[in-house]
């Protein structure tokens, strides 16, 4: 097997760092990453356990791939229950951290119990030590960073952290690499904050070992590698514009979620596209986008490095945020723009940059906003409260909204909780636009019935990358389907749900598969690790891996009543654009996908189900 | 008649200068014109001519030829493209 094989298990309460090998059985159920630190997750806590607890675990974990050639082997994934969701939390990561970890020579890190005071785990290969993080607390993301690579005298460690947001708990914190790559949904970063953990800081030097088939597994990186160069999305499209490419054809399909999900289209939609990033600004001359940024082992390079007007009302008198840093991605675009009705390029990505200093997740943080928003519109809140006026559209709202959460001061500490809580806080919880507690994504669910269903059904809430839909709805890839039929849909779904959970447990990118269909991956995986990794094991291992979060999920108290979506989505049609009169079709689709699932009527794995897949 | 036509991510490199700002332009087109003949009078490379809507609705390979355009139908054209 293509992994070290250990484990390092971080009890904070005691202090301690105990060495212990990775569970060979659990491996060959459910291959690595997300699927095998899920099967300990599950293993070893109770479901019920209040996620903020010291009987919640936190688990780091690599892949297979992770820290190979292997195009896109740098992913990492965090393991934890979540407090946004109480249900089953799996945030991914890219960056240089995951490979840093695989080259110290560790498949796993499990941390248990909380410490006294704060600490941060310092990984030096086969050495590993807490150490006090009393000077870390109450620091950024930016400095905390900074400052362990000082102290150590050591500018090539690897670093993920939590800011201030996941300090004080804020119920979507993220968990912060290399700067602005995350972790970042479902409240990780807050787990983290919870068990006084600041910090794992890796330094890995031991390179990769135990590839089963050295030769056979160059063969088919080089040929994988081949594919994605050849093809347009992944060898031209996304690096070229990034995933905001998407800003444009969503919004001109009328499947763009604005204000609080009131509209699904955005008139300021082209201001904030990854074609207006590629603009000369007229204060400056400059253009928003600076370049474009590669993960580790990644050929593809989507990320993006922009640079912000240092004109503009957010930073001018804060040159810490002049230079050029991550973002704007897609899903933080949308939801600091069109959620709000915002479109200021400069104000998104100020809150962006506030995201990846102080670790959150734009996405429900941008979506949390909308719903304060519109709540104030409605004279629900009142100016008072908030400190300001909160109008739809108000790039200024937003930006002090946002610093209000970054700093878990004022208003910011309600809306640190997240949508659903703050909804019902106010007595409309039918304006949280959840899922299980989580923020949507970019796309409406009702323009789009499959990922409707996509999100009913996302084992960590609404989420788009637990089956993206939209590629077949939208992009046409592997094969376009209408975005108004529900016909298919269940059956795209679960493929695409159990594949990704393939390539989440791997340590590569889910973007390869723009490109990339499983048969281009199992050869990789086949030749990396001993066994059988057939075409047929690895979709068993993904359905088996969705099961297993399903019955986590389960026994956390969530049931098949929470596969769903928020009112307005039931009830309210689209307005305007193509999908006008559209609702979401939750109820035709649902059935066919328990059946698909082979669980009953109301939504739980059948005896029969459970035993084919070894749960 | 009046259309409204869009090119976006790549293809915005065929748009004139003064059009790339809000990758549109509006096209004075014959009545019957279809979907096809548009992107044909713009020399657009096949390969890059992915997904194609009309007001919003995709128009599969197989009907553009015969897709008629309406006045002030909006036409945008992106190659292929992904992200999430």
């Amino acid at each position: 097997m293509a992994l070290a094989r250990k484990l390092l298990r971080v009890n904070l309460t005691q202090g301690t760092c105990v060495v212990e090998p990775v569970n060979q059985d659990w491996v060959k159920q459910y291959l690595g990453q997300r699927g095998l630190a899920t099967k300990y997750l599950a293993s070893e806590i109770d479901p019920k356990v209040d996620a903020l607890s010291p009987e919640n675990k936190l688990i780091y974990t690599v892949g297979p791939l992770t820290g190979t050639m292997a195009a896109t082997g740098g992913r990492f994934s965090v393991v934890t229950k979540g407090p946004l969701t109480n249900a089953i939390a799996c945030g991914n990561s890219g960056g240089y951290f995951g490979n840093e970890l695989r080259s110290a020579g560790w498949d796993m890190v499990i941390f248990e119990g909380k410490s006294a005071k704060p600490v941060y785990l310092f990984i030096e290969n086969e050495k590993a030590q807490l150490l006090p993080a009393e000077d870390f607390w109450g620091k950024s993301v930016w400095d905390t960073e900074g400052g362990i690579k000082k102290k150590h005298q050591d500018p090539q460690i690897r670093v993920s952290c939590i800011g201030r947001a996941g300090e004080s708990q804020v119920l979507f914190a993220g968990i912060v690499n290399d700067l602005h790559r995350a972790a970042g949904r479902s409240g990780v970063g807050a787990v983290m904050g919870s068990k006084n953990l600041k910090a794992v800081a890796v330094r890995g030097t031991q390179g990769m070992s135990d590839i089963a088939d050295p030769k056979a597994f160059m063969a088919a990186v080089k040929a994988g590698k081949k594919v994605l160069a050849d093809n347009p999305v992944t060898g031209q499209g996304l690096p070229k514009f990034g995933t905001q490419v998407l800003m444009n054809v969503i919004n001109e399909m009328g499947a763009s979620p604005t204000r609080n999900h009131q509209d699904v289209e955005f008139a300021g939609a082209r201001k904030i596209s990854g074609e207006a990033m590629h603009e000369k600004r007229e204060t400056d001359g400059k253009t928003h986008l600076v370049t474009n940024q590669a993960c580790f082992g990644c050929t593809i390079a989507c990320g993006r490095i922009s640079r912000i007007d240092e004109t503009h009302f957010s930073v001018k008198t804060k040159p810490e945020y002049w230079g050029a840093s991550g973002g704007l991605e897609y899903e933080a675009a949308w939801a600091f723009g069109n959620a709000n009705g915002v479109d200021d390029l400069e104000a998104l990505q100020y809150c962006n940059l506030l995201c990846n200093e102080e670790g959150m997740d734009p996405i429900s943080l941008g979506a949390t906003v909308g719903a304060v928003m519109e709540l104030y519109e409605l004279g629900i809140i009142s100016k008072e409260e908030i400190g300001f006026e909160a109008p739809f559209g108000s790039a200024e709202a937003l930006c002090k909204l946002a610093e209000l959460t970054a700093r878990g001061e004022g208003f910011g500490k309600l809306l640190g909780q997240g949508s659903k809580r703050l909804c019902t806080k106010y007595g409309r919880p039918d304006l949280s636009m959840t899922v299980k507690g989580q923020e949507f994504p970019a796309y409406d669910g009702r323009a789009l019935q499959g990922m409707g269903l996509a999100y009913a059904t996302s084992n960590r809430g609404a989420c788009h990358l637990r089956g993206y839909m939209v590629s077949p709805e939208v992009l046409g890839i592997p094969v376009k389907m209408d975005p108004k039929a529900t016909e298919g849909k269940p059956e795209m779904l679960k493929a695409f749900q159990d594949a990704t959970a393939v390539v989440d447990s791997t340590g590569l990118c889910v973007f390869t598969t723009f490109a990339w269909n499983l048969g281009d991956i199992q050869p990789q995986i086949q030749a990396a690790c001993e066994g059988d990794w057939s075409m047929e094991t690895l979709l068993a291992t993904g359905e088996r891996i969705w099961n297993l979060e399903r019955e986590f999920n389960l026994a956390a108290g969530i049931t098949g009543k929470d596969d769903t979506l928020p009112p307005r989505l039931l009830n309210e049609p689209c307005k305007t654009g193509p999908q006008a009169g559209m609702v979401a079709q939750i109820d035709k689709m649902l059935p066919i996908y328990y059946e698909l699932r082979g669980w009953n009527t109301d939504g739980v794995p059948t005896t029969e189900t459970r035993a084919r897949l070894g749960l | 008649m009046q259309i409204t036509f869009k090119l976006f991510a790549s293809l915005s490199d065929y748009l004139p200068d003064e059009a790339r700002r809000t990758n549109s332009l509006s096209l004075d087109v014959d009545d019957d014109c279809t979907v096809e003949a548009v992107i044909n009078s713009w020399a657009l490379p096949p390969r890059m001519v992915h997904l194609v809507l009309v007001n919003g609705e995709f128009v599969p390979p197989e009907k553009r030829a015969e897709r008629r355009l309406n006045p002030q139908d909006a036409l945008a054209i992106w190659p292929p493209i992904a992200g999430g």
